[in-house]
């Protein structure tokens, strides 16, 4: 038997037990602090040494803010068909049935975001003042479109409509027009261009810069005699990871270039450029022969001609330039590396060969068309290579003996195995050659943290960025934006005319080189292609 | 069960799994907290299945995503931290249960979906997070925390 004071001694003891056992799981959170600390300080300390090494600027890319104060900037539009209607959108002007549309698209898929997106784009303080379009049903509703003034749906508060003009010369003469924005097929580019810089009217025109060669000559002279604000429609100007490539090429990231590759890659009639033929075309709602007039054939009157306008030489040069001069201009603003010496192409009709896919015509612009310009004062390659009949994703990459940089809406730069500059880094396993050595992921608040490969997956598909905040912006907006900004200012916006004359050359060298097939060159003395 | 019939091994292999659990969670959450560039909003937008709806709705109101990240890093800090020391355990169970049952109803691994972040498994209806919400739930019924953990001390009967 125990006595009282033992059976008190050892309850106190059972207590003390109980507590030491009740408290045995708490020294884990000391581990757990501690192995916490070792790997943020591990990272840490890597990608310092990393940052570093590198010198890449830690922020992320700075946009200078429009200036949308001041009187109203009175725009016309001539040719409102798909990409027109877009920059009128981009513009702020959209017709008040299709934002009822999009508000119910938005309601069944709250993933779709084009029209809060809208709502919340900015206003650029301007009017459409002027509408031309040669096909009655565009034109009604870009007319419609420029009445709504404050982004109404049907039954709401309309402003004055734009008038219509039956022709662009009548549309250029107006006193309450400003500037233009030109979105019509190639082949009226470089006539409406100059008659717009010579009526004092400033400019935004839709890619390919002109159709032929010696457009391109003749625009870019009449723009600069007339010192007008030009801005070419390369919206990709605007993509913040090509202001971060830049940065990665001017930090010699990369280390010698020699490479770099580019492609379009699409995969539906749509994106051949075989669009709907609406039903209301005929020759009383067209004005097929305005549109006829700067071909030097004419053709009877062909619905099919007259939408699906870039299969055809006589209205465009098909991928040149429509996609190629995407590309090009993309890494232009990345490399400034200007007009290439020369320029050999191949491809053809591949896919779309059958009459099925047309109703009268088969098309003449290649569907699958591969370039090479050659850069040989510069010691690389931009070869270019698009098809329209496989979707396969594959991004721009400009390769370097140090390292490659893959560039989409995020930027990836690798170090590559054999770099002379990364070798030692390599080897001591700072940099890992299958992991990115720098990531851009736009809309990311801190560029400095190393992104996770979660974030990279979801960002890789646009799933990231899109949202955060609440916004998301179109380039074709922020383009229009600065082209605007620069008529407020009399500046020269990122797309300007010397730049559309780069464009413009080495696309017609492109297209040279398919249709006359030879390889194409620029004799940079001379400055003329040979 | 009375915890007075576990043996010494039963009532530790309890506890080890509870503080393994709890640890997963912990490291989730802190590792979302010192990541100011984290957010939900891949995942959610990822979302397949019955509820992908919902998610999707989650991820597209800047306000709600904000309060489901806040809620998923403290969500997940907390419980941690509740179930290494066996503090609310029971609590932090069951709210474990529900976070968990909300990542397998935005990611359910049923046939015909697959998901942009690639698996390091292969998986058919049960998936890793089904399995650790079932261990949640067995814990439960086997509170190691009424004899380890800060628990037994604050509720002693």
């Amino acid at each position: 038997m125990m006595t009282d004071k033992e059976k008190k001694r050892t309850g106190n003891n059972m207590n003390r037990r109980e507590m030491l056992k009740g408290l045995s799981t708490v020294p884990v959170l000391g581990a757990f602090a501690y192995g916490t600390w070792r790997k943020r300080r591990q990272d840490h300390i890597k990608s310092h040494k990393l940052a570093r090494e590198l010198d890449m600027s830690m922020k992320p890319v700075e946009h200078i803010p429009y200036k949308h104060d001041g009187d109203v900037i009175r725009i016309g539009i001539i040719g409102a068909g798909g990409r027109g209607t877009y920059l009128l959108k981009a513009a702020g002007f959209v017709a008040p049935q299709t934002i009822r549309e999009w508000k119910d698209i938005a309601e069944k898929d709250p993933r779709n975001k084009v029209y809060s997106d809208f709502l919340q784009q900015d206003d650029l303080n301007i009017r459409i003042t002027g509408v031309c379009d040669l096909f009655d049903v565009r034109a009604n509703k870009a007319l419609e479109a420029s009445a709504n003034t404050g982004k109404e749906m049907p039954g709401g508060k309309m402003g004055t409509p734009a008038r219509r003009y039956r022709t662009y010369q009548e549309l250029l003469a107006a006193d309450d027009i400003d500037a233009v924005i030109i979105a019509t097929p190639d082949h009226w580019h470089a006539r409406i261009t100059m008659d717009a810089a010579r009526a004092g009217k400033h400019v935004y025109a839709e890619k390919g810069f002109t159709r032929t060669l010696d457009e391109v000559y003749q625009v870019r002279d009449v723009v600069k005699e007339s010192g007008i604000v030009y801005q070419l429609g390369h919206q990709g100007r605007q993509t913040e990871s090509y202001i971060k490539a830049k940065e990665v090429v001017e930090k010699n990231l990369l280390g010698k270039i020699s490479l770099i590759e580019v492609c379009t890659n699409r995969n539906s009639p749509n994106g051949a450029w075989v669009y709907k033929i609406d039903e209301r075309a005929n020759e009383n709602t067209v004005d097929w022969l305005q549109y006829e007039e700067p071909c030097e054939v004419k053709h009877p009157w062909s619905p099919e001609r007259f939408f699906r306008w870039r299969c055809w030489w006589d209205y465009g040069t098909g991928l040149s330039g429509d996609l190629l001069t995407h590309e090009y201009d993309a890494i232009n603003q990345i490399l400034g590396m200007g007009i290439p010496t020369s320029a050999a192409a191949s491809g053809g009709v591949y896919f779309y060969k059958d009459k099925a896919h047309y109703v009268n015509e088969i098309r003449e612009v290649p569907d699958v068309w591969n370039v090479a310009l050659e850069y040989p004062h510069l010691d690389f390659t931009l070869l270019y290579s698009a098809t329209l009949a496989s979707d396969h994703k594959r991004g721009k990459t400009v390769m370097g003996h140090d390292g490659s940089m893959e560039l989409g809406n995020t930027l990836r730069v690798f170090a590559d195995r054999e770099s002379t500059r990364y070798k030692e880094k390599i080897a001591n396993g700072l940099i890992d050659p299958s992991i990115p050595i720098y990531t851009y992921i736009p809309g990311r608040k801190n560029v400095d943290s190393v992104a996770t490969a979660t974030e990279q997956y979801f960002a890789s598909r646009g799933l990231l960025y899109t949202y955060r905040g609440g916004r998301r912006v179109d380039t074709s907006h922020l383009h229009i934006a600065e082209w605007i900004t620069a008529i407020r200012e009399g500046k020269q916006p990122s797309c300007n005319i010397d730049q559309a004359f780069e464009e413009g050359i080495s696309a017609a060298m492109a297209t040279m080189a398919q249709r006359e097939h030879r390889t194409v060159y620029w004799d940079i003395d001379r400055q003329q292609v040979v | 069960m009375k915890d007075k019939s576990y043996t010494g091994w039963q009532l530790w292999s309890l506890v080890i799994l509870r503080v393994a659990i709890g640890w997963h969670f912990l490291y989730e959450g802190i590792t979302k907290l010192l990541n100011p560039d984290w957010s939900s909003l891949g995942y959610l937008m990822d979302s397949k299945g019955l509820f992908e709806g919902i998610f999707h709705a989650m991820a597209a109101n800047a306000a709600v995503l904000n309060i489901v990240d806040f809620l998923n890093i403290w969500g997940l800090v907390l419980i941690g931290t509740g179930l290494i020391v066996g503090l609310f355990t029971r609590v932090a169970t069951i709210s474990g249960i529900v976070l968990l049952a909300f990542y397998y109803l935005s990611h359910p691994a049923i046939v015909g979906v697959s998901y942009a972040m690639p698996s390091e498994g292969s998986y058919l209806w049960v998936n890793k997070i089904l399995i650790e919400m079932i261990t949640l739930w067995v814990l439960i019924l086997f509170p190691s925390w009424k004899k380890v953990g800060l628990d037994s001390i604050l509720f002693k009967k």
